[in-house]
């Protein structure tokens, strides 16, 4: 467990150096992220490995870490109040937008590519046909 | 109460027990609820704490450095994020250029769209930064409206709410939009409400889960190479 979070920190550590020396505004730990996955790429890291043991430990209760940043909601609660109207719809209306143009990009690049799936079943249209 | 006993309940000792026993309290709940998307555990911890600083009167930035040994480990996490990624490449055959040009496409829609309905509708600058990141993993989005100048608290909030509405109402709009491929199902999902809709997305389904967690790892990379891009132009 411990040697797993070594190498944790390490990344993280590796990623402040980065972002630091390259002068960029992505967090530390993101570009750790991303060396991290470099790393167990090229390794060809097994699942039973000290580092995957300890990040899938830390993984699971990802959410406990955000509570001391989410607490301070208080603090901006009329904030909240105040520009309810313009969060709430960028909010969802952001998400929507988002999540249709993620989506059919992806799908309409693999009909493209010609390699489209439907995974939902066709019903008794026939299989392989997308809606 | 004597003030002795007040000291000790405002202390660092007493503030991180309500904000872990808080977080047990959601986790019982979301047990108790089969895992229901609206029982996530980060909701009655907030609350828990949230209430008690307000009750015994404790300053945020108290509570907060009372609370840095839970904080801490949030980057370390987010480094560990690279696991499930590790883990799901091996799925990609195929997929690998829809894929990377929907998470690319998606990041600066969800960005732009996000800052300019605030703006449409009367939101300051302030709270403009702190919308563009909420599609963002909780951790980046805090990491990243930091950087940014805006209020990272409130891009927590954010982030963890368009999870919730995700994880209850994603699968149906999916299929209103007749995605049916499960890979794009969940791409599109974690891109755009990262860890919370991706876990709602793993008890529908594994490749949709799956996916879904490739998404929130790539779609937190690209936003976060991409706000301090779009910034310049949007702000």
């Amino acid at each position: 467990m411990i040697a797993g979070l070594t190498w944790l920190l390490a990344f993280q550590v590796l990623g402040e150096v980065v972002v630091r020396v390259l002068d960029v505004t992505v967090p530390g730990p993101v570009a750790g992220m991303l060396l991290l996955f470099v790393f167990l790429r090229l390794r060809r890291y097994g699942d039973d490995g000290s580092i995957v043991r300890a990040g899938t430990a830390l993984l699971r209760h990802l959410q406990l870490f955000f509570v001391p940043a989410g607490v301070g909601i208080v603090v901006y609660l009329a904030v909240l109040r105040d520009h309810a109207l313009p969060i709430a719809a960028a909010v969802l209306g952001s998400w929507l937008i988002g999540l249709v143009v993620v989506g059919w990009t992806a799908v309409g690049l693999e009909r493209l590519l010609g390699k489209p799936r439907d995974d939902l079943g066709a019903g008794p249209h026939g299989a392989g046909e997308a809606a | 109460m004597r003030d002795d006993l007040l000291d000790l309940a405002r202390s660092p000792l007493a503030l991180l027990l309500v904000t872990l026993v808080g977080y047990q309290a959601g986790r019982w709940l979301q047990a108790r609820t089969g895992g229901h998307a609206l029982a996530q555990p980060v909701l009655p911890a907030i609350g828990a704490a949230a209430l008690a600083i307000t009750v015994l009167d404790v300053d945020y930035a108290d509570y907060r450095s009372a609370t840095e040994l839970i904080a801490f480990w949030l980057g370390p996490a987010t480094v560990a994020l690279a696991i499930p990624l590790h883990r799901q490449a091996d799925r990609l055959k195929g997929f690998v250029v829809p894929l990377l040009v929907a998470i690319v496409a998606g990041a600066v829609t969800s960005i732009v769209t996000a800052v300019l309905i605030a703006r449409a509708l009367g939101a300051d600058e302030v709270l403009e930064k702190t919308l563009a990141t909420k599609a963002a993993t909780t951790p980046v989005a805090i990491a990243l409206t930091q950087s940014l100048g805006g209020i990272p608290p409130l891009a927590a909030v954010f982030a963890i709410g368009i999870g919730i509405v995700s994880a209850v109402i994603a699968p149906a709009t999916l299929n209103l939009l007749r995605i049916r491929d499960r890979r794009a199902r969940g791409l599109a999902v974690g891109a755009v409400s990262h860890g919370i809709g991706a876990s709602r997305m793993l008890r529908e389904d594994e490749t949709e889960g799956a996916f879904a967690g490739l998404g929130m790892g790539l779609s937190a990379l690209a936003i976060s190479l991409l706000v301090p891009l779009l910034a310049l132009v949007l702000f």
